[in-house]
């Protein structure tokens, strides 16, 4: 409901707020030398200096600049490719902002997969007049996580589009990652009686941004889990080998879709127990409110994986000596496949088929 | 959440669901009247633990089922002029018109935003002065409070850029429409809960009286659900019909009063036409006199049209009257689904058809 091309609030100040939150309803920039122009995206000196003094001076320096591309090196073994875009509104929230998500989720994507993130690619749209304190603290939040990541972003594209024609900013990063031998061979290989963990309660970055988005007030506000899960990800895969069959970070959709995708893959049922998903008191407080369901609510550093049975003690050792995934869960198993590709034990003991998420959510009425 | 946690304790659940069991001695009909109950009755398998025993008919408790199709319609034509934005909740922006949704309208240019309270359509108006903001208010008594106060809100700060497409409606008339139905097989009613915060236990009083039927108003969660389903076969097997409130945490005898004093003010009682049961004796609101200035349809009159006549395929009065239930409706999950839905109890998170669809109590083991 509100933009995003924003000024910090009364109450909090933007040098010194250690969270980007509090950010509210638009109180236009007017002066043009605070904000972004079609001019900086026109290929002159402007956009020259625009990348020079705000983006690529902040990032860690490239590895061997070529002009329109980057020389990276050689690389050993199989490689890994992905890309994602970010259009997340409002451009900050509790717990991330698009900067940061737009390294994580990629990240993600590839550690996921089992590779380990080596590069990414940085592309900004950026809409006229965004104010470039904003793009500051935005590149500053990529490039400090991607020094988290330990991965280089090598190559990027600034364009600026008349006001309207994007929301504040639209960020594109693509991932390179080294894909090792020992990586997971994917939901194909998913087998009957095999577990399913759930690396930490779900649904918090969905519900985040919902509550930032609309101004939903809530206190403390929910935060969001946005985060890489590449530290997880490698121990257990160290620690697993060919047990650990596949990961998913479960982004839009949540639980409910990567479910859905992985019965389909292996032709077997998911099926799950909601005494076991960890939530949240925040997620579930809200959820009940408007009438949502944390399963089908997104997550942006909450990893699902489906484990052999007889390697998940050792898995669930592994990621409780981590913080980060200290409240993983195992919520369920893969059962021969049932009339319903993904099924659900509730509190009667009966089981219910989950349906594919259609569409986001919508909040209920009363 | 520790509160919410004891009223889902699957011990005492499966204590209740056998106490049930060993009362009913036939399998009475009972009526769950709002939606929340119907979403919760499947959700948690109690419908079907309890499927031998009773059974259970959801309501017309969906407030975007009952919403009528003009009114929908004429939200969409507004939302086309460049000078209107016009507001609803969530829910209400998936429910089909007589062409198309309000999301599928919106997608094609129309300005259509999801609020969560009508006090965010003021705000709306008084951020965009230029701009006529239309709210389309729908729900129960629930949400009709809220309604009135963002009217008595708007009307305090002047202003001339808000209206309201109000189809607010009223449970308590509906009840009585589906009593008097010649082909009525409703034993025992499990009351909403949440309109009867707002109402009082006190206005069922007469129903019960008139129509010697028992009402047991209940909550939302599944052990709520039991024990309300429990008080109601005890009196249907022992032959006698009380208004019981198993409720109490949250509804008064007299219900929230200021709540009602705001809705005195605003609205008016008046007949409305409820989607798929026709019009309903009292069965709504509508603004009074002196807020009429606010009537969307009064500023709008060159958007009016004469109501069409809509063929559909969808059974929603058989399904919102217990005549049938939506899986035996021949549409149901084959062209009539959440994504493509052929009427509203196929949208909302509180209709009937959506709660089968998603919650669909085959056995599986």
């Amino acid at each position: 409901m509100c933009c995003l091309l924003s000024l910090p609030n009364k109450n909090s100040n933007v040098n010194d707020a250690q969270e980007p939150i509090g950010y509210q309803c638009p109180a236009m920039v007017t002066s043009t030398s605070d904000c972004v122009t079609l001019a900086h995206g026109e290929g002159g000196f402007m956009m020259r200096r625009l990348i020079r003094d705000r983006i690529r001076s902040k990032l860690p320096p490239l590895v061997s600049d070529l002009g329109d591309a980057v020389d990276v090196g050689e690389i050993e073994g199989s490689i890994a490719i992905t890309t994602d875009s970010y259009v997340v509104s409002p451009l900050f929230f509790p717990g991330g902002d698009i900067g940061s998500m737009s390294v994580y989720g990629t990240v993600n994507d590839l550690a996921v997969a089992g590779a380990e993130p080596l590069w990414l690619t940085l592309s900004l749209i950026m809409e006229e007049g965004l104010p470039l304190a904003v793009l500051d603290r935005v590149i500053e939040s990529v490039a400090k996580a991607a020094i988290l990541c330990n991965v280089k972003i090598v190559a990027g594209d600034t364009k600026v589009v008349p006001r309207g024609a994007v929301d504040g900013m639209f960020i594109n990063t693509s991932g390179v990652g080294r894909l090792p031998r020992n990586a997971p061979p994917g939901a194909s290989h998913i087998q009957r009686g095999d577990l399913l963990i759930v690396s930490g309660p779900i649904g918090r970055h969905g519900i985040s941004v919902l509550a930032a988005r609309e101004n939903l007030g809530f206190t403390p506000e929910p935060r969001s889990d946005s985060a890489s899960v590449q530290h997880a990800t490698f121990a257990l895969q160290t620690a697993l080998g060919g047990d650990l069959r596949s990961m998913r970070d479960a982004t839009r959709g949540g639980i409910s879709a990567v479910m859905h995708e992985w019965a389909e893959a292996s032709g077997l049922t998911m099926k799950l127990d909601e005494a076991s998903i960890p939530t949240t008191a925040d997620v579930r407080g809200v959820c009940e409110l408007l009438g949502l369901d944390p399963l089908y609510v997104a997550n942006e550093g909450t990893f699902v994986a489906a484990i052999a049975a007889c390697s998940v003690e050792r898995a669930m050792d592994v990621l409780q000596l981590i913080p980060q995934t200290a409240s993983a869960a195992v919520i369920g198993e893969v059962i021969e496949s049932t009339i319903s590709p993904v099924v659900i034990e509730r509190l009667l003991g009966r089981l219910l088929a989950v349906d594919e998420p259609a569409g986001a959510p919508l909040p209920r009425i009363c | 959440m520790k509160y919410l946690d004891e009223f889902r304790e699957a011990k005492r659940a499966k204590q209740l669901v056998e106490e049930i069991r060993k009362t009913v001695t036939r399998r009475w009909v009972l009526m769950d009247v709002c939606g929340g109950q119907t979403h919760s009755l499947l959700r948690h398998g109690i419908e079907e633990a309890l499927e031998d025993y009773i059974e259970l008919i959801h309501g017309p408790g969906c407030p975007v089922c009952v919403t009528p199709i003009e009114a929908i319609d004429l939200a969409q034509r507004l939302s086309m002029r460049p000078e209107v934005i016009v507001t609803s909740f969530g829910d209400m922006l998936r429910v089909p018109g007589s062409q198309d949704s309000l999301l599928g309208v919106r997608s094609r240019g129309g300005q259509i935003r999801s609020i969560y309270s009508p006090i965010d359509a003021i705000k709306l108006a008084q951020e965009l002065p230029d701009r006529e903001i239309v709210f389309l208010a729908v729900g129960f008594e629930t949400t009709a409070p809220a309604t009135a106060l963002a009217v008595l809100q708007a009307d305090r700060l002047g202003l001339k850029n808000f209206s309201l497409l109000v189809a607010h409606v009223r449970v308590l008339p509906a009840m009585e429409g589906l009593m008097l139905l010649p082909d009525n097989r409703v034993q025992g009613f499990l009351g909403a809960g949440h309109v009867c915060t707002i109402t009082g236990l006190d206005a069922y009083k007469p129903f019960v009286k008139r129509f010697r039927v028992p009402v047991v108003v209940t909550g939302f969660e599944p052990i709520d659900l039991l024990y309300g389903i429990r008080e109601a076969v005890r009196q249907l097997e022992r032959g006698t019909s009380e208004l019981v409130n198993c409720y109490s945490r949250s509804v008064q005898p007299a219900g929230n009063l200021s709540a009602m004093k705001a809705v005195d003010m605003v609205y008016r009682v008046v007949d409305m036409p409820w989607r798929g049961l026709g019009v309903i004796k009292e069965g709504g609101f509508a603004l009074n006199d002196r807020f009429q200035y606010m009537d969307t349809q009064r500023r709008f009159v060159d958007a009016i049209e004469l109501p069409i006549h809509v063929e559909t395929r969808c059974r929603s009065a058989d399904i919102l009257t217990g005549r049938i239930k939506p899986t035996a409706c021949s549409e149901f999950g084959k062209t009539c689904c959440p994504e493509q839905p052929l009427g509203a109890p196929m949208v909302s998170s509180e209709g009937a058809c959506a709660a089968y669809f998603r919650y669909q109590t085959r056995i599986l083991t």
